[in-house]
Protein backbone atom coordinates (compact mmCIF):
# COMPACT_ATOMS: atom_id res chain seq x y z
CA UNK A 1 0.00 0.00 0.00
CA UNK A 2 1.13 3.56 -0.93
CA UNK A 3 1.86 5.85 1.84
CA UNK A 4 -1.26 7.89 2.68
CA UNK A 5 0.08 10.65 3.97
CA UNK A 6 2.17 12.09 1.29
CA UNK A 7 1.63 15.35 0.03
CA UNK A 8 1.68 13.29 -3.67
CA UNK A 9 -1.34 11.39 -2.92
CA UNK A 10 -4.61 11.05 -5.41
CA UNK A 11 -7.98 10.06 -4.88
CA UNK A 12 -9.79 9.41 -8.44
CA UNK A 13 -13.83 9.21 -7.64
CA UNK A 14 -16.45 8.11 -9.90
CA UNK A 15 -19.67 9.39 -10.27
CA UNK A 16 -22.63 7.65 -11.72
CA UNK A 17 -26.19 7.64 -9.42
CA UNK A 18 -28.22 9.05 -12.01
CA UNK A 19 -27.72 11.15 -14.95
CA UNK A 20 -24.31 12.21 -15.22
CA UNK A 21 -21.22 10.18 -15.11
CA UNK A 22 -18.49 12.29 -14.10
CA UNK A 23 -14.76 11.76 -12.93
CA UNK A 24 -13.62 13.73 -10.51
CA UNK A 25 -9.55 13.89 -8.82
CA UNK A 26 -8.42 15.20 -5.28
CA UNK A 27 -5.92 15.42 -3.46
CA UNK A 28 -5.59 14.19 0.06
CA UNK A 29 -5.81 17.56 1.07
CA UNK A 30 -8.61 18.40 -0.53
CA UNK A 31 -7.45 20.41 -3.63
CA UNK A 32 -9.75 19.16 -6.29
CA UNK A 33 -7.77 18.72 -9.53
CA UNK A 34 -10.10 18.02 -12.00
CA UNK A 35 -14.10 17.04 -12.27
CA UNK A 36 -15.26 16.08 -15.79
CA UNK A 37 -18.95 15.67 -16.06
CA UNK A 38 -20.68 14.29 -19.17
CA UNK A 39 -24.70 14.52 -18.14
CA UNK A 40 -27.07 12.63 -20.01
CA UNK A 41 -30.08 14.27 -21.49
CA UNK A 42 -32.83 11.84 -22.53
CA UNK A 43 -34.57 13.75 -25.83
CA UNK A 44 -37.97 13.41 -23.91
CA UNK A 45 -39.22 12.39 -20.67
CA UNK A 46 -37.37 11.41 -18.04
CA UNK A 47 -34.39 9.64 -17.03
CA UNK A 48 -34.68 5.90 -18.28
CA UNK A 49 -32.52 3.88 -16.07
CA UNK A 50 -31.11 1.91 -19.18
CA UNK A 51 -30.35 4.67 -21.38
CA UNK A 52 -28.54 6.54 -18.94
CA UNK A 53 -26.32 3.31 -17.60
CA UNK A 54 -25.80 2.81 -21.66
CA UNK A 55 -24.61 6.78 -21.82
CA UNK A 56 -22.36 6.51 -19.27
CA UNK A 57 -20.71 2.98 -20.57
CA UNK A 58 -20.14 5.03 -23.93
CA UNK A 59 -18.68 7.85 -22.45
CA UNK A 60 -16.66 6.39 -19.40
CA UNK A 61 -13.33 6.22 -21.45
CA UNK A 62 -13.22 9.54 -22.26
CA UNK A 63 -14.05 11.17 -19.27
CA UNK A 64 -11.37 9.36 -17.46
CA UNK A 65 -8.84 10.15 -20.12
CA UNK A 66 -10.20 14.07 -19.73
CA UNK A 67 -9.81 13.73 -15.72
CA UNK A 68 -6.00 12.29 -16.37
CA UNK A 69 -5.30 15.30 -18.69
CA UNK A 70 -6.55 18.04 -17.00
CA UNK A 71 -5.51 16.89 -13.48
CA UNK A 72 -2.12 16.28 -15.00
CA UNK A 73 -1.67 13.30 -13.28
CA UNK A 74 -0.77 9.71 -14.81
CA UNK A 75 -2.94 6.80 -13.63
CA UNK A 76 0.22 5.18 -11.41
CA UNK A 77 -0.09 8.00 -9.41
CA UNK A 78 -3.76 7.26 -8.36
CA UNK A 79 -3.49 6.10 -4.75
CA UNK A 80 -7.03 4.92 -3.94
CA UNK A 81 -10.15 4.87 -6.49
CA UNK A 82 -13.63 6.13 -4.71
CA UNK A 83 -16.83 5.54 -6.44
CA UNK A 84 -20.95 6.33 -5.55
CA UNK A 85 -21.90 3.48 -4.45
CA UNK A 86 -25.20 4.16 -3.73
CA UNK A 87 -28.04 5.48 -3.52
CA UNK A 88 -29.15 5.69 -7.05
CA UNK A 89 -30.68 3.86 -10.23
CA UNK A 90 -29.25 0.69 -10.33
CA UNK A 91 -28.00 0.38 -14.38
CA UNK A 92 -26.38 3.44 -13.84
CA UNK A 93 -24.47 2.74 -10.46
CA UNK A 94 -23.37 -0.79 -12.15
CA UNK A 95 -22.09 1.12 -14.84
CA UNK A 96 -20.09 3.75 -12.23
CA UNK A 97 -19.03 0.65 -10.11
CA UNK A 98 -17.50 -1.93 -12.98
CA UNK A 99 -15.30 0.82 -13.67
CA UNK A 100 -13.95 2.10 -10.57
CA UNK A 101 -13.30 -2.08 -10.00
CA UNK A 102 -11.68 -2.56 -12.91
CA UNK A 103 -9.51 0.33 -12.41
CA UNK A 104 -8.53 0.19 -8.83
CA UNK A 105 -7.98 -3.28 -9.39
CA UNK A 106 -5.58 -2.67 -13.04
CA UNK A 107 -3.44 0.27 -11.17
CA UNK A 108 -3.60 -2.37 -7.58
CA UNK A 109 -4.85 0.58 -5.37
CA UNK A 110 -7.62 0.39 -3.20
CA UNK A 111 -11.20 0.71 -3.04
CA UNK A 112 -13.57 3.06 -1.25
CA UNK A 113 -17.60 2.35 -1.94
CA UNK A 114 -18.95 6.44 -1.28
CA UNK A 115 -22.30 7.31 -0.13
CA UNK A 116 -23.71 9.69 -2.48
CA UNK A 117 -25.69 11.87 -0.20
CA UNK A 118 -22.68 11.78 1.71
CA UNK A 119 -20.37 13.11 -0.71
CA UNK A 120 -22.62 16.29 -1.19
CA UNK A 121 -22.18 17.33 2.37
CA UNK A 122 -18.38 16.85 2.37
CA UNK A 123 -17.63 18.25 -1.03
CA UNK A 124 -20.29 21.63 0.69
CA UNK A 125 -18.15 21.29 3.69
CA UNK A 126 -14.70 21.56 1.43
CA UNK A 127 -15.90 24.52 -0.51
CA UNK A 128 -17.39 26.44 1.73
CA UNK A 129 -14.84 26.16 5.09
CA UNK A 130 -18.21 24.55 6.54
CA UNK A 131 -17.54 22.64 10.00
CA UNK A 132 -20.62 21.20 11.54
CA UNK A 133 -23.61 22.41 9.97
CA UNK A 134 -27.05 22.15 9.32
CA UNK A 135 -27.49 20.82 5.55
CA UNK A 136 -30.40 21.03 3.50
CA UNK A 137 -29.44 18.70 0.67
CA UNK A 138 -31.88 19.17 -2.66
CA UNK A 139 -31.54 17.89 -6.05
CA UNK A 140 -33.64 15.41 -8.48
CA UNK A 141 -33.62 12.33 -6.49
CA UNK A 142 -33.01 13.80 -2.54
CA UNK A 143 -34.76 16.26 -0.52
CA UNK A 144 -32.89 15.56 3.03
CA UNK A 145 -32.48 17.90 6.11
CA UNK A 146 -29.32 16.49 8.21
CA UNK A 147 -27.00 17.35 11.19
CA UNK A 148 -23.68 15.43 12.03
CA UNK A 149 -24.82 14.30 15.87
CA UNK A 150 -22.39 11.12 17.48
CA UNK A 151 -20.55 9.26 14.40
CA UNK A 152 -23.39 9.94 12.35
CA UNK A 153 -25.10 12.33 9.42
CA UNK A 154 -28.50 11.95 11.28
CA UNK A 155 -31.88 12.33 8.99
CA UNK A 156 -33.48 15.51 10.92
CA UNK A 157 -36.36 15.66 7.82
CA UNK A 158 -36.93 14.78 4.33
CA UNK A 159 -39.58 14.17 1.80
CA UNK A 160 -41.98 11.77 2.31
CA UNK A 161 -42.53 11.69 -1.15
CA UNK A 162 -40.77 13.07 -4.51
CA UNK A 163 -37.93 14.77 -4.11
CA UNK A 164 -37.67 18.73 -4.74
CA UNK A 165 -35.89 18.64 -8.09
CA UNK A 166 -37.91 16.08 -9.05
CA UNK A 167 -41.13 17.76 -8.54
CA UNK A 168 -39.48 20.86 -10.15
CA UNK A 169 -38.38 18.98 -13.13
CA UNK A 170 -42.32 16.54 -13.42
CA UNK A 171 -43.56 20.27 -13.79
CA UNK A 172 -41.37 21.47 -16.18
CA UNK A 173 -42.11 18.50 -18.62
CA UNK A 174 -45.68 18.43 -17.86
CA UNK A 175 -45.52 22.09 -19.05
CA UNK A 176 -43.55 21.29 -22.12
CA UNK A 177 -40.23 23.15 -21.67
CA UNK A 178 -37.23 21.64 -22.87
CA UNK A 179 -33.87 21.16 -21.01
CA UNK A 180 -30.66 21.99 -22.73
CA UNK A 181 -27.02 21.13 -21.57
CA UNK A 182 -25.91 22.92 -18.95
CA UNK A 183 -29.44 24.37 -18.55
CA UNK A 184 -31.52 21.96 -16.76
CA UNK A 185 -34.93 22.32 -15.73
CA UNK A 186 -34.21 24.14 -12.90
CA UNK A 187 -32.79 26.94 -14.61
CA UNK A 188 -35.60 26.76 -17.01
CA UNK A 189 -38.11 27.10 -14.47
CA UNK A 190 -36.24 29.53 -12.44
CA UNK A 191 -35.86 31.99 -15.54
CA UNK A 192 -39.47 31.75 -16.21
CA UNK A 193 -40.46 32.56 -12.07
CA UNK A 194 -38.21 35.20 -11.62
CA UNK A 195 -40.91 36.88 -14.57
CA UNK A 196 -43.95 35.60 -12.64
CA UNK A 197 -46.06 38.17 -10.62
CA UNK A 198 -49.08 36.62 -9.29
CA UNK A 199 -48.41 34.45 -6.63
CA UNK A 200 -51.41 31.60 -6.36
CA UNK A 201 -52.35 29.63 -3.30
CA UNK A 202 -51.32 25.74 -3.31
CA UNK A 203 -51.30 22.92 -0.78
CA UNK A 204 -48.50 23.89 1.48
CA UNK A 205 -47.86 20.32 3.62
CA UNK A 206 -45.15 20.44 5.98
CA UNK A 207 -45.41 17.89 8.56
CA UNK A 208 -42.95 17.93 11.41
CA UNK A 209 -39.92 18.04 9.62
CA UNK A 210 -40.97 16.45 6.82
CA UNK A 211 -42.69 17.55 4.06
CA UNK A 212 -44.90 16.29 1.06
CA UNK A 213 -44.94 17.57 -2.24
CA UNK A 214 -46.86 15.24 -4.46
CA UNK A 215 -49.99 17.04 -3.61
CA UNK A 216 -48.39 20.47 -4.51
CA UNK A 217 -47.40 19.13 -8.13
CA UNK A 218 -51.12 17.33 -8.93
CA UNK A 219 -52.56 21.00 -7.65
CA UNK A 220 -49.75 22.88 -10.38
CA UNK A 221 -50.85 20.14 -13.68
CA UNK A 222 -54.30 20.66 -13.08
CA UNK A 223 -53.72 24.43 -12.99
CA UNK A 224 -51.95 23.55 -16.19
CA UNK A 225 -54.39 22.10 -17.61
CA UNK A 226 -56.96 24.66 -17.02
CA UNK A 227 -54.69 27.05 -18.79
CA UNK A 228 -55.65 30.31 -17.09
CA UNK A 229 -52.30 31.25 -15.56
CA UNK A 230 -49.31 32.20 -17.22
CA UNK A 231 -46.92 29.96 -17.17
CA UNK A 232 -44.45 32.38 -15.18
CA UNK A 233 -47.38 32.86 -12.47
CA UNK A 234 -47.24 29.03 -12.03
CA UNK A 235 -43.51 28.56 -11.86
CA UNK A 236 -43.43 31.65 -9.08
CA UNK A 237 -45.79 29.94 -6.98
CA UNK A 238 -44.56 26.67 -7.91
CA UNK A 239 -40.77 28.17 -6.43
CA UNK A 240 -42.41 30.27 -3.81
CA UNK A 241 -44.53 27.21 -2.06
CA UNK A 242 -42.15 24.21 -2.23
CA UNK A 243 -39.05 26.18 -1.12
CA UNK A 244 -41.11 27.82 1.57
CA UNK A 245 -41.62 24.10 3.08
CA UNK A 246 -37.84 23.47 2.48
CA UNK A 247 -36.92 26.37 4.31
CA UNK A 248 -39.18 25.41 6.74
CA UNK A 249 -38.41 22.56 7.76
CA UNK A 250 -34.66 23.60 7.40
CA UNK A 251 -35.30 26.18 10.11
CA UNK A 252 -36.75 24.03 12.09
CA UNK A 253 -33.69 21.12 12.56
CA UNK A 254 -31.46 24.34 12.99
CA UNK A 255 -33.65 25.74 16.01
CA UNK A 256 -33.87 22.61 17.06
CA UNK A 257 -29.67 21.53 16.82
CA UNK A 258 -28.76 24.77 17.82
CA UNK A 259 -26.02 24.82 14.81
CA UNK A 260 -24.21 27.70 13.85
CA UNK A 261 -23.65 27.16 9.88
CA UNK A 262 -26.60 26.28 7.55
CA UNK A 263 -25.21 24.93 4.50
CA UNK A 264 -27.11 23.94 0.67
CA UNK A 265 -26.00 21.67 -1.41
CA UNK A 266 -27.53 19.28 -4.53
CA UNK A 267 -28.22 20.21 -7.68
CA UNK A 268 -31.30 22.87 -6.75
CA UNK A 269 -28.91 24.76 -4.27
CA UNK A 270 -27.60 26.55 -7.65
CA UNK A 271 -31.53 28.26 -7.62
CA UNK A 272 -30.97 31.53 -6.37
CA UNK A 273 -34.36 32.36 -4.87
CA UNK A 274 -33.81 29.24 -2.69
CA UNK A 275 -30.56 30.61 -1.57
CA UNK A 276 -31.60 33.81 -0.34
CA UNK A 277 -34.86 32.03 1.09
CA UNK A 278 -31.95 30.00 3.11
CA UNK A 279 -29.62 32.55 3.60
CA UNK A 280 -32.34 34.32 5.34
CA UNK A 281 -33.17 31.47 8.09
CA UNK A 282 -29.77 31.40 8.70
CA UNK A 283 -29.22 35.06 9.32
CA UNK A 284 -32.35 34.92 11.56
CA UNK A 285 -30.52 32.12 13.69
CA UNK A 286 -27.40 33.87 13.84
CA UNK A 287 -26.06 31.14 11.58
CA UNK A 288 -23.33 31.56 8.65
CA UNK A 289 -24.92 30.88 5.56
CA UNK A 290 -23.23 28.15 2.83
CA UNK A 291 -24.19 27.58 -0.12
CA UNK A 292 -21.44 25.07 -1.99
CA UNK A 293 -20.50 26.17 -5.61
CA UNK A 294 -22.48 25.51 -8.42
CA UNK A 295 -19.82 23.37 -10.46
CA UNK A 296 -20.27 21.15 -7.16
CA UNK A 297 -23.98 21.31 -6.50
CA UNK A 298 -24.88 19.10 -9.39
CA UNK A 299 -23.86 15.43 -9.33
CA UNK A 300 -19.90 14.92 -9.75
CA UNK A 301 -16.84 13.48 -9.53
CA UNK A 302 -14.98 15.52 -7.21
CA UNK A 303 -17.45 14.94 -4.40
CA UNK A 304 -16.56 11.19 -4.51
CA UNK A 305 -13.38 11.44 -5.33
CA UNK A 306 -13.27 14.22 -1.78
CA UNK A 307 -15.21 11.53 0.23
CA UNK A 308 -13.18 8.67 -0.87
CA UNK A 309 -9.95 11.00 0.61
CA UNK A 310 -11.79 10.91 3.91
CA UNK A 311 -13.17 7.53 4.20
CA UNK A 312 -9.38 5.81 3.11
CA UNK A 313 -7.54 8.37 5.41
CA UNK A 314 -9.92 6.57 8.54
CA UNK A 315 -9.19 3.78 7.56
CA UNK A 316 -12.34 2.93 5.52
CA UNK A 317 -12.01 0.47 2.05
CA UNK A 318 -14.02 -1.43 0.59
CA UNK A 319 -13.06 -4.75 -0.89
CA UNK A 320 -14.10 -6.06 -4.35
CA UNK A 321 -16.24 -8.28 -3.25
CA UNK A 322 -18.59 -6.13 -0.59
CA UNK A 323 -18.37 -3.75 -3.79
CA UNK A 324 -22.41 -4.15 -4.53
CA UNK A 325 -23.90 -1.30 -5.70
CA UNK A 326 -26.70 -0.20 -2.43
CA UNK A 327 -29.75 0.94 -4.46
CA UNK A 328 -31.47 2.32 -1.39
CA UNK A 329 -28.18 3.53 0.71
CA UNK A 330 -29.38 5.61 3.49
CA UNK A 331 -27.92 8.62 4.40
CA UNK A 332 -27.48 7.74 8.35
CA UNK A 333 -26.42 4.02 7.50
CA UNK A 334 -22.69 4.89 7.29
CA UNK A 335 -20.44 6.02 9.93
CA UNK A 336 -18.28 8.87 9.58
CA UNK A 337 -15.20 8.57 11.48
CA UNK A 338 -13.58 11.21 10.34
CA UNK A 339 -16.17 13.49 11.47
CA UNK A 340 -15.29 14.90 15.19
CA UNK B 1 -46.02 44.18 33.98
CA UNK B 2 -42.34 43.06 33.42
CA UNK B 3 -40.89 42.91 30.13
CA UNK B 4 -41.37 39.90 28.04
CA UNK B 5 -38.21 37.62 28.25
CA UNK B 6 -37.34 35.44 25.08
CA UNK B 7 -36.48 32.07 26.24
CA UNK B 8 -36.54 30.09 22.76
CA UNK B 9 -36.54 31.26 18.99
CA UNK B 10 -38.04 28.39 17.79
CA UNK B 11 -38.31 27.97 14.03
CA UNK B 12 -41.90 29.29 13.73
CA UNK B 13 -42.23 31.39 16.41
CA UNK B 14 -40.68 32.78 19.16
CA UNK B 15 -41.58 32.45 23.23
CA UNK B 16 -41.81 34.65 25.45
CA UNK B 17 -41.80 34.39 29.20
CA UNK B 18 -43.82 37.45 30.64
CA UNK B 19 -45.84 38.69 33.60
CA UNK B 20 -49.63 38.70 32.57
CA UNK B 21 -52.24 40.26 35.23
CA UNK B 22 -49.95 38.70 38.00
CA UNK B 23 -49.26 35.39 35.99
CA UNK B 24 -46.35 33.69 34.46
CA UNK B 25 -47.26 32.95 30.92
CA UNK B 26 -45.55 32.45 27.96
CA UNK B 27 -46.28 34.42 24.32
CA UNK B 28 -46.12 32.95 21.61
CA UNK B 29 -45.59 35.24 18.82
CA UNK B 30 -45.35 34.00 15.13
CA UNK B 31 -43.55 36.88 13.64
CA UNK B 32 -43.72 37.43 9.43
CA UNK B 33 -40.90 35.03 7.69
CA UNK B 34 -39.77 37.56 5.28
CA UNK B 35 -38.35 34.94 2.92
CA UNK B 36 -42.13 34.11 1.75
CA UNK B 37 -44.23 35.66 0.17
CA UNK B 38 -46.73 37.65 2.60
CA UNK B 39 -49.71 35.95 1.11
CA UNK B 40 -48.73 32.40 2.02
CA UNK B 41 -46.99 33.92 5.16
CA UNK B 42 -49.86 35.54 6.57
CA UNK B 43 -52.32 32.58 5.84
CA UNK B 44 -49.89 29.91 7.26
CA UNK B 45 -49.37 32.06 10.62
CA UNK B 46 -53.22 32.97 10.93
CA UNK B 47 -54.33 29.40 10.41
CA UNK B 48 -51.75 28.10 13.29
CA UNK B 49 -52.49 30.95 15.35
CA UNK B 50 -56.39 29.96 14.83
CA UNK B 51 -55.94 26.25 14.87
CA UNK B 52 -53.18 25.32 17.56
CA UNK B 53 -55.75 26.79 20.89
CA UNK B 54 -58.30 24.80 19.58
CA UNK B 55 -56.26 21.97 19.39
CA UNK B 56 -54.73 22.36 22.17
CA UNK B 57 -58.23 22.90 24.03
CA UNK B 58 -60.05 19.74 22.86
CA UNK B 59 -56.51 17.94 24.07
CA UNK B 60 -56.81 18.93 27.30
CA UNK B 61 -60.60 17.76 27.61
CA UNK B 62 -59.40 14.16 26.04
CA UNK B 63 -57.42 14.31 28.91
CA UNK B 64 -53.94 15.03 27.66
CA UNK B 65 -52.42 17.79 29.47
CA UNK B 66 -51.39 21.04 27.82
CA UNK B 67 -50.98 24.86 28.89
CA UNK B 68 -54.28 27.24 29.57
CA UNK B 69 -54.54 29.19 26.81
CA UNK B 70 -55.48 32.96 27.91
CA UNK B 71 -55.77 35.31 25.19
CA UNK B 72 -55.55 34.72 21.22
CA UNK B 73 -54.83 37.55 19.65
CA UNK B 74 -55.42 36.95 15.83
CA UNK B 75 -54.58 40.13 14.23
CA UNK B 76 -50.51 39.91 15.98
CA UNK B 77 -50.30 36.32 15.56
CA UNK B 78 -49.75 35.56 19.25
CA UNK B 79 -51.00 33.43 22.14
CA UNK B 80 -50.84 33.86 25.55
CA UNK B 81 -50.96 30.81 27.33
CA UNK B 82 -49.59 29.02 30.84
CA UNK B 83 -46.54 28.67 31.54
CA UNK B 84 -45.46 25.20 32.31
CA UNK B 85 -43.05 24.29 35.26
CA UNK B 86 -40.78 21.45 34.62
CA UNK B 87 -38.21 19.87 32.05
CA UNK B 88 -38.29 19.30 28.70
CA UNK B 89 -38.64 15.29 28.13
CA UNK B 90 -36.23 15.55 25.32
CA UNK B 91 -33.50 16.24 28.16
CA UNK B 92 -35.01 14.17 30.33
CA UNK B 93 -34.85 10.73 28.62
CA UNK B 94 -30.77 10.61 28.49
CA UNK B 95 -30.39 11.70 32.29
CA UNK B 96 -32.85 8.95 33.32
CA UNK B 97 -32.68 5.27 34.40
CA UNK B 98 -33.76 2.92 32.10
CA UNK B 99 -36.95 2.13 33.81
CA UNK B 100 -37.97 5.60 34.06
CA UNK B 101 -37.41 5.95 30.61
CA UNK B 102 -40.11 3.33 30.20
CA UNK B 103 -42.57 4.61 32.35
CA UNK B 104 -42.21 7.64 30.66
CA UNK B 105 -42.29 6.87 27.14
CA UNK B 106 -45.31 4.21 28.18
CA UNK B 107 -47.37 7.69 29.62
CA UNK B 108 -46.40 9.49 26.54
CA UNK B 109 -47.68 6.56 24.44
CA UNK B 110 -51.24 6.74 26.37
CA UNK B 111 -51.09 10.47 25.94
CA UNK B 112 -50.70 9.99 22.11
CA UNK B 113 -53.31 7.62 22.12
CA UNK B 114 -55.66 10.01 24.24
CA UNK B 115 -55.26 12.29 21.63
CA UNK B 116 -55.94 10.15 18.76
CA UNK B 117 -59.36 8.40 20.11
CA UNK B 118 -60.26 12.00 20.31
CA UNK B 119 -59.53 12.78 16.24
CA UNK B 120 -56.66 14.70 17.58
CA UNK B 121 -53.23 14.85 15.44
CA UNK B 122 -50.45 16.28 17.06
CA UNK B 123 -48.35 17.20 13.93
CA UNK B 124 -45.10 17.28 15.36
CA UNK B 125 -44.71 14.58 18.05
CA UNK B 126 -41.35 15.23 19.20
CA UNK B 127 -39.62 14.91 22.61
CA UNK B 128 -38.68 18.85 22.53
CA UNK B 129 -42.52 19.31 22.80
CA UNK B 130 -43.09 17.72 25.70
CA UNK B 131 -42.91 18.92 29.56
CA UNK B 132 -42.41 17.09 32.51
CA UNK B 133 -44.20 18.72 35.64
CA UNK B 134 -42.68 18.78 39.06
CA UNK B 135 -45.99 16.88 39.79
CA UNK B 136 -45.40 14.31 37.26
CA UNK B 137 -47.82 15.56 34.41
CA UNK B 138 -46.50 15.27 30.78
CA UNK B 139 -48.04 18.62 29.26
CA UNK B 140 -47.94 18.60 25.40
CA UNK B 141 -47.00 21.64 23.08
CA UNK B 142 -46.73 23.23 20.55
CA UNK B 143 -49.93 21.75 18.42
CA UNK B 144 -49.21 24.20 15.43
CA UNK B 145 -49.11 21.89 12.62
CA UNK B 146 -51.93 19.75 14.60
CA UNK B 147 -55.09 19.07 12.63
CA UNK B 148 -58.31 17.69 13.64
CA UNK B 149 -59.33 13.98 11.75
CA UNK B 150 -59.68 10.02 12.75
CA UNK B 151 -57.69 9.04 9.73
CA UNK B 152 -55.34 6.10 9.79
CA UNK B 153 -52.87 7.84 7.69
CA UNK B 154 -52.89 10.76 9.46
CA UNK B 155 -52.24 8.74 12.88
CA UNK B 156 -49.81 6.80 10.87
CA UNK B 157 -47.59 9.73 10.32
CA UNK B 158 -47.87 11.31 13.49
CA UNK B 159 -46.40 7.84 15.03
CA UNK B 160 -44.10 7.89 12.44
CA UNK B 161 -43.06 11.80 13.48
CA UNK B 162 -42.80 10.56 16.81
CA UNK B 163 -40.54 7.12 16.04
CA UNK B 164 -38.26 9.41 13.97
CA UNK B 165 -37.78 12.27 16.70
CA UNK B 166 -36.85 9.12 18.77
CA UNK B 167 -34.31 8.20 16.16
CA UNK B 168 -32.56 11.22 15.52
CA UNK B 169 -32.54 12.84 19.03
CA UNK B 170 -31.78 9.58 21.25
CA UNK B 171 -30.74 6.72 18.52
CA UNK B 172 -29.17 5.17 21.99
CA UNK B 173 -32.26 4.48 22.86
CA UNK B 174 -35.06 4.93 20.48
CA UNK B 175 -35.97 1.36 19.77
CA UNK B 176 -36.81 0.95 23.63
CA UNK B 177 -38.67 3.95 24.11
CA UNK B 178 -40.97 3.44 20.83
CA UNK B 179 -41.62 0.36 22.32
CA UNK B 180 -43.05 1.56 25.63
CA UNK B 181 -44.50 4.27 23.21
CA UNK B 182 -46.33 1.81 21.50
CA UNK B 183 -46.98 -0.54 24.99
CA UNK B 184 -48.92 2.66 26.04
CA UNK B 185 -50.50 3.69 23.31
CA UNK B 186 -52.07 -0.11 22.39
CA UNK B 187 -53.28 0.57 26.19
CA UNK B 188 -55.50 3.26 25.02
CA UNK B 189 -57.06 2.55 21.49
CA UNK B 190 -56.81 -1.25 21.78
CA UNK B 191 -54.92 -3.70 20.52
CA UNK B 192 -57.11 -3.85 17.15
CA UNK B 193 -56.83 0.12 16.41
CA UNK B 194 -53.10 -0.10 17.73
CA UNK B 195 -52.10 -2.31 15.98
CA UNK B 196 -53.49 -1.11 12.26
CA UNK B 197 -51.86 2.09 12.98
CA UNK B 198 -48.55 0.58 13.22
CA UNK B 199 -48.85 -1.29 10.04
CA UNK B 200 -49.50 1.90 8.84
CA UNK B 201 -46.79 3.42 10.78
CA UNK B 202 -44.60 0.65 8.51
CA UNK B 203 -45.89 1.26 5.61
CA UNK B 204 -45.35 5.32 5.71
CA UNK B 205 -41.72 3.82 6.54
CA UNK B 206 -41.92 1.58 3.46
CA UNK B 207 -42.72 4.70 0.99
CA UNK B 208 -39.73 6.48 2.73
CA UNK B 209 -36.61 6.79 0.32
CA UNK B 210 -34.29 4.04 0.00
CA UNK B 211 -35.73 1.46 2.33
CA UNK B 212 -34.35 -2.22 2.48
CA UNK B 213 -37.47 -3.63 3.44
CA UNK B 214 -38.82 -2.53 -0.06
CA UNK B 215 -36.13 -4.47 -2.01
CA UNK B 216 -38.28 -7.74 -1.01
CA UNK B 217 -41.24 -6.35 -2.81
Amino acid sequence: MKDKTADGSYCLGIESTADDFSVGVSTFKGRILANIRSPYVPVEGGIHPREAARHHAEVASNVLKEAFSKSKIKPKNVSVVSFSQGPGLGPCLRTGATVARALASYLNVPLVGVNHCIAHVEIGKLKTGANDPVTLYVSGGNTIVSAFDSGRYRVFGETLDIALGNCLDVFAREAGLRQAEGKPFGAVVEDLAAKGKKFLPLPYSVKGMDISLSGLLTALTNLLKRREYTLEDLCYSLQETAFSMVTEVTERALAHTEKKEVLLTGGVAANKRLQSMVKAIAEEHDARFCVVPSEFAVDNGAMVAWTGVLAYTHGVVTPVDKSFVKLRWRLEEVEVPWVE
Amino acid sequence: MSRPLLIKKGAEASLYVADWHGRKVVMKCRLPKKYRPSSLDERIRTYRTIHEPQLMHEAKRAGVPTPTIFLVDVKNTIIVMEFIEGKQVKRLLAEVSASRRQLLCLKIGELVGKLHRCGIIHGDLTTSNMILSPDEKVFFVDFGLGEKTRELEARGVDLHLMKRALQSAHFRFAAECFDAVSKGYFRVLGCEVGKSVLDKVREIEKRGRYVSERREE
